[in-house]
């Protein structure tokens, strides 16, 4: 019993954990009014309701119906699907089928999990990084120059592939951090016309001699040779893409978590971050901090794009990170999602994967646009940035004061 | 407006902040909460002021109890505040700051700023809170903003005035000038709850003083009692209210300043031609009013400000404009004069703010890593030997009461290996016991032949701590004198005239 109170409690205290799970809750219930309010047949089985007796148990078991099949599809695309998992461990048959949902949402949650975590060790110094996708275009496409115009054994090669996917995010990072450290030019800015930038600079090289497959007129690069590719984790015959991008994206995990936590600079990155003129008077020097930073955040984000490319497709072209594609967007709602710390964004960038992937699996079976995943994606952040609105709803007691700070750590200019 | 509480407990998880807390506040009255740093002041303060929520307990206005949910409801209720750590926003001008939150309006909800400026005249007028409606608060001199606080405060017709330590931060010339708008003020029948750690002022202006240790009651005495038994109450035991110190032992010069000349944000020479020479083993306590270039002087000193000539000098080296890293690893200790901004990071925790200059140094990191254990035991000694009263060394600063957040500083400061020490206002928010202790750990730091050199405003420390004491006024030093000069010549030097006597 007392354990049970405890719980109880706990959860009425609102720790962001609690927070999170209620934006999760609360952000799929905001997509259950969208599909009632965006599904004629619910809406014909509520206008019949006020007609006929009896009625109203019909229309609410239509919602139901087509409210319990978006996200059951949701669930069953990005997670596993039970039936058809219980078929392979009934007769062996199938593992590719059952596996596929999972495997996708791992393949996707890889390069978000580093580029997100690139974007929360910006926040955590109090600057914001826009330009995260751009660094991840630049990064990509040094891998994939470095990877189909060098030659060499693939113990080198895929190293060195990886190591020019960071350089290029480094130098994609180096532009708004000097600028900002020595003409003060705002990186808000910097960062997201960077992301232009970069995204005609990729075109530019995928329609230019070297980058270019040869005897193409389209913007399509060679593709990488097999000894420079994140070879997909059981094999190329298990049909599964999921491959050893997890292993860069665990250690990068392991990276921000000693950086952050462990490290002096990360201390002095979150001293910065925290309070600018108290870390001046304890001797952190601003400007190195700064462009550190941002140095290690675009090269992080340049991993991103290149263990992207190294992972999946092993060529780019001009649709490669751009529009819904780009995780260097999603990163700064996952980064915010996980209030900028490694563990909660590694599990922002899970629930992520999986509402992108789970998204379309719910286009393909019911019809509803795959859209709404992005509208409870950005739904549930915008609960997370407001958690007063939360504990409002909730009825939780008063806040710590660290968790109502979520929104704000790390906005400073 | 009579005030009763009754019974009033708030914890905070498992330290209780405030325990079974009864207080009257008659109507007309000064009544003057005394207690040490952590005691529950504050906390008392905002579960009345509904910024809180007490655990148990009742409160009663004219001896009908009040449900305070949140401080709208205080205000409502005719109770204003002025905090501890003042709430202006710096950019806005002195009328947006005070209807912000309960902005008059004309029809289209636009502003009413004519109507504003007038509320805000008639409450000047009334009470002698001059201050002018338009210019912006942060071009005001601490006490005006205090000024904009307390009209703010007052605005809704506020019956029950709650001052959070009004004093803390004002020369003693301003401190003079609200215990006057005090008496104005509860010469209408206000009342008020004045909290301030200076026994002086409260003996001084109190009608009744109630004494908290440790979040309960301890006693109700009128202001008749002497320093000596209110200080015994609060602390719990006797407190020596001077500072016992022998003779200094001054050696070779070790912080020493020449020529110096700084500007300030507006470029305009606020030290103008210092030169002062702090010794190994001696105090120099500069005095001044403040706003005198005291502040710039210190920010010069310690790689905060730049330097436009002259040259300042540590152990022998010259440190002018130098980062204040290097400053800070030739051995210059500082205890800043505004702590939340310069001296802390609130959001963290108790035992990173205590290695916050020193993340890399050993034993708290090794090759770029922090050895987080090291770090702790650090945080666990300090915590010990400064009594800073807070539930863990990983509890974040912020919950940790004003004069224990000071406390952590001056911790922080005094546990490093010094060649020099510049302290400003180093016991600004402390209580009486706390005062005695770190004058006590200053006075060791001068014995370990450190040179000291001391910024305060309050003319009693500089007098009781200085082994020489140096005035400033105008950019410039006025007089260095012993400190049992007589408080007139001082105070003639602080004003730029020069004593007969020194003439
Ligand atoms: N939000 C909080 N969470 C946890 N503990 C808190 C919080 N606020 C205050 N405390 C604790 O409650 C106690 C009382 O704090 P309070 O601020 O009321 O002290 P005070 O009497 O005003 O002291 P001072 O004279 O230093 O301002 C302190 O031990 C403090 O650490
Ligand atoms: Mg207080």
């Amino acid at each position: 019993m007392a354990r049970v109170r405890g719980l109880w409690d706990r959860y009425r205290s609102a720790s962001p954990v609690t927070i999170a799970l209620l934006a999760l809750v609360l952000g799929l219930v905001v997509g259950a009014v969208i599909i009632i309010a965006t599904t004629p047949e619910i809406l014909n089985a509520w206008r019949g309701a006020f007609h006929s007796w009896g009625a109203p148990g019909h229309a609410l078991k239509v919602t139901f119906d087509n409210v319990g099949a978006a996200y059951r599809s949701i669930v069953t695309g990005s997670i596993v699907d039970p039936p058809q998992f219980w078929h392979s461990v009934t007769t062996g048959r199938g593992w590719t089928a059952s596996l596929t949902p999972l495997s996708e949402t791992l393949t996707y949650a890889i390069p978000l999990v580093i580029a997100s975590i690139a974007v929360g060790i910006t926040f955590q110094t109090g600057l914001f990084n826009i330009g995260a996708n751009g660094q991840a275009i630049l990064g990509g496409v040094a891998g994939v120059a470095v990877a189909t115009l060098v030659h060499l054994p693939m113990v080198l090669h895929l190293p060195l592939t990886l190591l020019a996917g960071i350089a290029g995010g480094v130098v994609g990072g180096a532009i708004p951090g000097l600028l900002k450290a020595y003409t003060g030019a705002h990186e808000v800015i910097v960062t997201l016309m960077f992301n232009y930038v970069a995204s005609y600079f990729m075109l530019f090289c995928l329609l230019s001699t070297p980058l270019q497959l040869p005897n193409q007129t389209n913007a399509i690069s060679r593709t990488m040779p097999g000894g420079t590719q994140l070879a997909p984790l059981f094999g190329t015959a298990s049909g599964l893409r999921v491959n050893y991008g997890i292993v860069v994206a665990l250690a990068v995990t392991v990276f921000a978590i000693w950086l952050l936590d462990r490290s002096s600079i990360g201390f002095e990155f979150r001293v910065t971050g925290a309070n600018p003129h108290a870390a001046r008077a304890s001797g952190i020097n601003a400007r190195r901090t700064l462009v550190t930073s941002f140095l290690i955040s675009g090269g992080l984000a340049g991993l991103a794009g290149v263990t992207w490319v190294a992972g999946t497709t092993h060529y780019i072209d001009q649709n490669f990170l751009q529009g819904s594609a780009g995780i260097g967007f999603t990163a700064i709602t996952v980064s915010l999602l996980g209030r900028n710390r490694p563990i909660g964004i590694v599990w922002g960038s899970l629930l992520f994967a999986a509402l992108e992937v789970g998204g379309s699996n719910m286009q393909a079976n019911t019809g509803i646009p795959y859209d709404l995943a992005t509208v409870i994606q950005s739904a549930i952040v915008i609960f997370v940035a407001t958690p007063v609105l939360v504990k409002e709803i909730f009825r939780l007691r008063t806040l710590r004061a660290e968790s109502i700070k979520v929104a704000t750590a790390g906005w400073g200019s | 407006m009579r005030l009763e509480l009754r019974g009033i407990t708030k914890k905070f998880g498992s330290l209780t902040a405030n325990d079974r807390i009864d207080l009257v506040v008659e109507p007309g009255q000064i009544h003057c909460l005394l207690g040490e740093n952590g005691a529950g002041k504050s906390t008392l303060m905002n579960v009345l002021f509904g910024l809180l929520q007490a655990d148990e307990g009742e409160i009663l206005i004219d001896g009908e109890p009040v449900r305070l949910a949140n401080s709208g409801d205080a205000v409502r209720r005719g109770i204003g505040m002025v905090h501890q750590h003042f709430m202006l926003v710096p950019v806005f001008s002195v009328a947006e700051n005070v209807v912000l939150g309960f902005e008059p309006t004309r029809s289209l909800d636009r502003l009413d700023y004519a109507r504003a400026r007038e509320d805000i005249r008639s409450v000047s007028r009334e009470f002698g809170l001059e201050v002018d409606p338009d210019v912006t608060v942060e071009s005001l001199p601490i006490g005006l903003q205090q000024r904009v606080e307390i009209i703010k405060a007052l605005g809704h017709d506020a019956q029950l005035l709650i001052l959070d330590e009004p004093t803390a931060v004002l020369t003693p010339q301003e401190a003079d000038a609200l215990m006057a708008i005090m008496r104005s003020l509860t010469a209408t029948g206000k009342s008020i709850l004045f909290i301030s750690h200076k026994l002086k002022e409260v003996r001084h202006v109190s009608d009744v003083i109630t004494v908290i240790r440790a979040g309960r009651v301890i006693g109700t005495v009128p202001p008749t009692a002497s320093e000596n038994e209110l200080a015994a109450m609060m602390v719990g035991r006797e407190v020596s209210l001077v500072v016992d110190k022998t003779a200094a032992a001054p050696r070779e010069p070790v912080l020493e300043v020449r020529d110096l000349v700084v500007r300030d944000d507006r470029g305009l020479a606020v030290v103008d031609g210092v030169s002062l020479a702090v010794r190994a083993g001696e105090i120099v306590a500069l005095a001044g009013v403040q706003g005198n270039g005291q502040t710039e002087l210190v920010e010069a000193i310690t790689g905060l400000r730049h330097v436009e000539s002259g040259s300042v000098l540590l152990g022998g080296r010259d440190v002018t404009n130098r980062s204040p890293r290097e400053i800070l690893d030739a051995g210059l200790g500082h205890i800043p004069e505004d702590r939340q901004r310069d001296g802390a990071v609130l959001s963290m925790s108790v035992a990173d703010n205590l290695v916050l200059n020193t993340p890399r140094r050993a034993p708290f990191a090794r090759h770029g890593t922090r050895n987080l254990r090291a770090v702790r035991d650090n945080a666990e000694t300090q915590v010990e030997s400064f009594d800073v009263r807070t539930s863990s060394v990983d509890a974040p600063l912020s919950s940790l009461s004003g004069g224990n957040q000071q406390k952590v500083i001056v911790a922080r400061e005094l546990s490093r290996p010094l060649e020099a020490l510049v302290a400003s206002q180093p016991t600004r928010g402390l209580d009486v016991g706390s005062i005695e202790y770190v004058h006590r750990e200053i006075v060791r730091v001068r014995d370990e032949g450190h040179a000291v050199l001391i910024v305060s405003s309050e003319l009693d420390e500089v007098m009781a701590l200085g082994d020489r004491v140096a005035v400033m006024f105008q950019g410039r030093i006025t007089g260095v004198v012993d400190p049992s000069t007589s408080r007139e010549d001082v105070g003639l030097l602080m004003t730029g005239s020069t004593p007969a006597e020194s003439r």
